[in-house]
């Protein structure tokens, strides 16, 4: 769901610029004082599988592709501050490297896919924590951050299409809604997948979520 | 964090790059499916604001279009790893400094 050039207007664009710009800088500062030394590489590498997965489109329903988002996944592993690091560097190449994503829309993507994804993600995840019984793996956990993280995204994407007037609310919500719900099933399968691989080499990485404890 | 684990992701990613991208699905994506169908994807043939080295993951060059796909992912998936991994040495490096300051 990458805006181009050219789908948003000159305040859309500005305005959740702005906020994404806040959001990433209040999540470094976080990052700085609380990440592990030891934990740097594991966010480039999280990046690498994010952009690589993001380039595999699979079909969905209608003559319609989807593809990897990679929040949820992230934000399990690493929390959310570090997946909005992490997925804004790959929007930032994205945009700059390979023409995915305007540059006029660069700070909306963000905001969608690298802000509001990694906090809807970490918060769907902690709330269902409860529900795992101990000594189970987080899988329904799991799978409803993963779903709920494209669906999310999509709204705000589709927002920020109404705010531009590029479409009516009445027609672009329900159709961003039907085709995203589709493509967050393929999200939440592949991130289920992803951890459950990861987690058999290293149980440690895919931790059960406690309501009360903030994923850091 | 021991270096095999990350290892694994990295060659995880870079295989996935290389081997599954030049097969993805060349379907319009959600969002594109949505403007096709609303008649907004007229929108974006302005064309990008700013021209880049490697436009639409098909390496400039390389006739073979799966080939080309496969050496931009590559290609992209060290760089993201570079920039990230840039990055957040930066940041610990500046909270290190702020650290033997204080003391």
């Amino acid at each position: 769901m990458h805006i181009p050039d050219g789908f948003l207007n000159l305040p859309t664009a500005v305005a959740s610029g702005a906020v994404a710009a806040g959001a990433v800088g209040y999540a470094c500062a976080r990052l700085r004082r609380t990440l592990p030394p030891e934990k740097a590489p594991l966010l480039g590498v999280m990046g690498a599988f994010v952009f690589a997965g993001q380039m595999v489109n699979f079909p969905v329903a209608g003559g319609t592709s989807g593809h990897l988002l990679g929040a949820a996944l992230v934000t399990i592993l690493l929390g959310p501050w570090a997946a909005m690091l992490v997925m804004t560097a790959v929007l930032v190449v994205q945009c700059f490297v390979f023409q995915d994503g305007g540059l006029s829309a660069l700070g909306a993507n963000v905001l969608n896919m690298a802000v509001v994804a990694p906090l809807v993600a970490a918060a769907v995840y902690r709330a269902l924590g409860r529900a795992v019984p101990s000594g189970g793996r987080p899988f329904l956990p799991t799978v409803v951050a993963a779903w709920a993280t494209v669906v999310v995204a999509a709204l705000f994407c589709a927002a920020e299409l109404v705010l531009s007037g590029t479409a009516a609310a009445a027609v672009v919500f329900p159709a961003m809604l039907g085709i995203h719900a589709l493509i967050g099933v393929g999200e939440a399968l592949l991130t289920a997948g992803a951890l459950a691989v990861i987690a058999a080499a290293r149980p440690d990485l895919w931790p059960v979520p406690r309501p009360a404890e903030v994923a850091e | 964090m021991k270096r095999t684990a990350w290892l694994g992701i990295l060659l995880a990613a870079l295989g996935v790059a290389a081997v599954l991208a030049p097969f993805a699905s060349s379907w319009p994506d959600g969002l594109e499916k949505v403007a096709e169908t609303l008649g907004f994807a007229h929108r974006a043939e302005i064309g990008p604001l700013v021209s880049s080295p490697i436009p639409d993951y098909g390496m400039p060059g390389v006739g073979n279009s799966r080939l080309a796909t496969t050496a931009a992912g590559v290609v992209g998936t060290l760089v993201v790893f570079a920039v990230l991994y840039g990055l957040v040495r930066l940041l610990v490096a500046r909270r290190r400094g702020e650290d033997a300051r204080t003391e």
